[in-house]
């Protein structure tokens, strides 16, 4: 609530907090990553209608491609985008800049080289896996030592880059951790959200790319990575999200939180509920029973608690509804917390053994986590980016049409892509269960595949949009020195 | 405590996190640690010796290069002295060793193959007890099937664009699988599985290492169950030469 005060006379200027410069480098990866990971998503997406046309190159193999889509996802859109955003939100927070701007340099490159070497490895490893020496390491050491992929969603990360993000997301903790641990009295709601990452973050990366490399195989290694693979979601990813949503919606409304005591249920409750669900991945697998019951059960819980952080957003929201309408990243947020309600809704159903029995497997699952990562948590930096980049380049938007577009392009897109992947999860798991040949389940799926591009273009449209307008707004003139150390300030179209 | 520094960082940050890996994680970790976890050797089987000298058979030329001769056993003349029969039985059975091993590297670089790939994105491995899946794939998945070597991190999947891959050793033959990995559509016309040209040289008889390696661990795949087929006489072409 302090945070939220207006600032005093002796609060720091923004220019001793922020480093605006940085956090546009971080936007300009962020973007980047962003186009090649939907270029790889529309690779697979032409593989799957059968229309390939780099078909038969190795380098451009759908498979690996494929998992670069995850991966640039991941760790160099959301992480690279994420990044960026607190280095702007936690400073202005807390009133206190980061450790050392240095180190913020440093781990700005140290990341991007992270995420262009987990890049190469996962496209180039596999042409050399059958290294000598790495088949003797393998050999030796009875260990899956693989010069490409590892084969943990969004664990591929290659073996040797592993403890270099570890070391990596713990110099990020260190150097936000210092300002919010400067703050003096009770901290706004963001900052449980940042702290709570800061910690869960390496945690779960070190426990998905060591435990089940290294040290357990089998069953057990299923369920921790049925942890890790969830924990990435919703303890690294959400509390980023959810954390600058409370953070950038009351000062865009410019009015408080509607219950600060929702606040707290909400926080408490995803802290509590979110790791105990990863089982719910691998229901029907050998994992004991009990513990399938036991993730079924947190899972719906925590949608319970959900509900409760977006009943707390539309009470905020509630009397500046036209706000939705005339300021953009309200827009964006407010589509993307509507999409959060439907994924989560989605979930407490899907993680039933009655809707698994059908859907597993599926592109059902599929279609849940477009909605949740490019829905929810895309289009909420796509707000954040709409509302800092005039900020930031201290300039205005080239063309609000261009904004309007890329914001219909990507939100009806990616609800098309959506339905259309839910339905033919439904279609897939009645071909299955119905015991026919397995191509009658494949050519059935032609049609929402074919669908499944064409929204999977209207995203990437809206992405050139929102492309072709920084660029015009890069090469603008400053047109509107912003006084960037007021937190009210003007939005496009409020 | 619910907004204190110490009660997140302590209480939620790191209490409710290794509460839950303890309880989800650590948990079935301690329920299985007395299934002890097999090396890539212990878990090679004559069927997949079989399949592995079948290979040799078949694309003598590319085997040589990728993994050498495998060593044929000796036979034992059936006028042989005791002390005589005792000596080749030992020599044989080194040389199978020798057999054991070379497959065990061809599952260490085929499992190598299907994950760099990202063949485990569109094929699982497991059987589940539920959709009819044990009729159209075979026995229902069982926790030992995991405890190896190859199964970390364990091959689950998440996504089945194509048939589960876990019963899939034995059921078709090397050469249906060369020409398949080669180009899909051609043995399974609507297929829309990518080519993999690149793991042969230039023809689906002319298989690379890599593309022998992963024969290889696809016809393993399952070969360690009583339900593993037959369907075709693989020792008929050594025979007939």
């Amino acid at each position: 609530m302090t945070a939220l005060a207006a600032p005093t006379e002796s609060a720091p200027r923004h220019e001793e907090l922020v480093d605006d410069r940085l956090i546009m480098w971080y936007y300009y990866m962020a973007l980047s990553f962003l186009t090649i990971s939907m270029l790889a998503g529309i690779l697979m997406a032409f593989q799957l209608i059968k229309a390939n046309p780099l078909s038969g190159i190795e380098l451009f193999s759908p498979g690996r491609w494929r998992m670069l889509h995850t991966n640039a996802i991941a760790y160099g859109f959301l992480a690279n985008a994420f990044l960026g955003t607190i280095h702007w939100a936690i400073p202005r927070l807390t009133f206190h800049p980061v450790a050392s701007r240095k180190l913020s340099y440093f781990i700005f490159f140290a990341w991007q080289f992270v995420v262009l070497s987990t890049a190469a490895g996962i496209i180039l490893g596999p042409t050399f896996q059958d290294q000598p020496w790495v088949m003797y390491l393998a050999k030796t050491y009875h260990l899956p030592m693989g010069l490409g992929a590892q084969g943990l969603e969004w664990g591929e990360t290659p073996f040797w880059i592993d403890p270099l993000s570890l070391v990596g997301l713990l110099l990020v903790a260190y150097n936000f951790m210092m300002p919010i641990a400067r703050t003096k009295g009770p901290m706004y709601v963001s900052l449980w959200y940042f702290m709570a990452m800061f910690v869960w973050t390496p945690l779960t990366v070190a426990m998905g790319n060591l435990l089940p490399e290294y040290t357990v195989a089998g069953t057990s290694a299923g369920a921790i990575g049925g942890l890790f693979i969830h924990d990435l979601v919703g303890l690294f990813v959400t509390p980023l999200g959810w954390g600058l949503m409370y953070y950038f919606v009351p000062i865009m409304l410019k009015k408080p939180i509607w219950s600060h005591g929702l606040s707290l249920v909400g926080f408490w409750g995803l802290a509590f509920f979110y790791p105990l669900q990863g089982i719910h991945h691998f229901l029907y697998t050998p994992i004991p029973m009990f513990l399938q019951y036991g993730a079924v059960i947190s899972t719906i819980a925590v949608e319970l608690v959900v509900a409760t952080v977006v009943i707390n957003f539309f009470g905020t929201l509630w009397g500046r509804g036209r706000a939705f309408i005339d300021n953009l990243p309200i827009r964006y947020f407010y589509t993307g917390m509507v999409f959060y309600f439907i994924t989560c809704f989605q979930c407490a159903l899907q993680v039933t053994l009655t809707f698994q029995k059908l859907i597993h497997f599926t592109d059902w699952v599929v279609g849940h986590a477009h909605l949740v990562m490019f829905g929810v948590f895309t289009l909420w930096l796509f707000g954040i980016m709409t509302y800092l980049i005039p900020l930031l380049l201290k300039r205005e938007w080239y063309s609000r049409t261009l904004i309007e577009w890329h914001y219909w392009l990507s939100a009806v897109g990616l609800f098309i892509m959506f339905l259309d992947l839910t339905l033919a999860g439904v279609f897939q798991g009645y071909y299955w269960a119905s015991m026919q040949p397995w191509e009658v389940s494949t050519n059935g799926s032609q049609p929402f595949w074919i669908v499944r591009a064409f929204a999977g273009f209207m995203m990437f449209g809206g992405l050139l949009c929102f492309l072709y307008n920084l660029t015009m707004t890069v090469r603008g003139e400053v047109t509107q020195p912003t006084s960037s150390d007021s937190t009210s300030v003007v939005v496009l179209g409020s | 405590m619910f907004e204190s520094k110490t009660g997140i960082l302590f209480i939620a940050g790191i209490g409710f996190f290794v509460f839950a890996f303890v309880s989800n994680g650590a948990l079935p970790m301690m329920m299985y640690k007395d299934l002890p976890e097999k090396t890539a050797e212990q878990v090679v089987n004559p069927r997949l010796v079989r399949q592995f000298r079948n290979l040799q058979d078949r694309y003598p030329e590319a085997f040589l290069k990728a993994f050498g001769e495998l060593p044929e056993p000796k036979e034992i003349p059936a006028d042989a002295t005791a002390d005589v029969r005792a000596a080749l039985i030992a020599d044989n059975a080194k040389l199978e060793e020798q057999v054991v091993l070379t497959s065990a590297e061809a599952l260490r670089l085929g499992r190598q193959v299907y994950v760099g790939e990202g063949c485990w994105h569109c094929h699982s491995q497991f059987v589940r007890p539920v959709s009819n899946e044990s009729l159209r794939f075979g026995p229902v998945a069982k926790t030992e099937e995991y405890q190896n070597e190859l199964q970390r991190p364990v091959m689950f999947g998440t996504r089945r664009v194509g048939p589960d891959l876990s019963r899939e050793g034995g059921r078709r033959s090397n050469d249906w699988h060369a020409v398949h990995f080669f180009k899909p559509s051609l043995v399974s016309t609507d297929s829309p599985m990518p080519d993999y040209p690149w793991l042969f040289e230039g023809a689906p008889d002319q298989p690379n290492r890599r593309g022998l390696a992963l024969i290889a661990y696809v016809q393993w795949l399952g070969s360690w169950l009583d339900s593993y087929p037959y369907y075709e006489e693989i020792d008929h072409l050594r025979s007939s030469e």
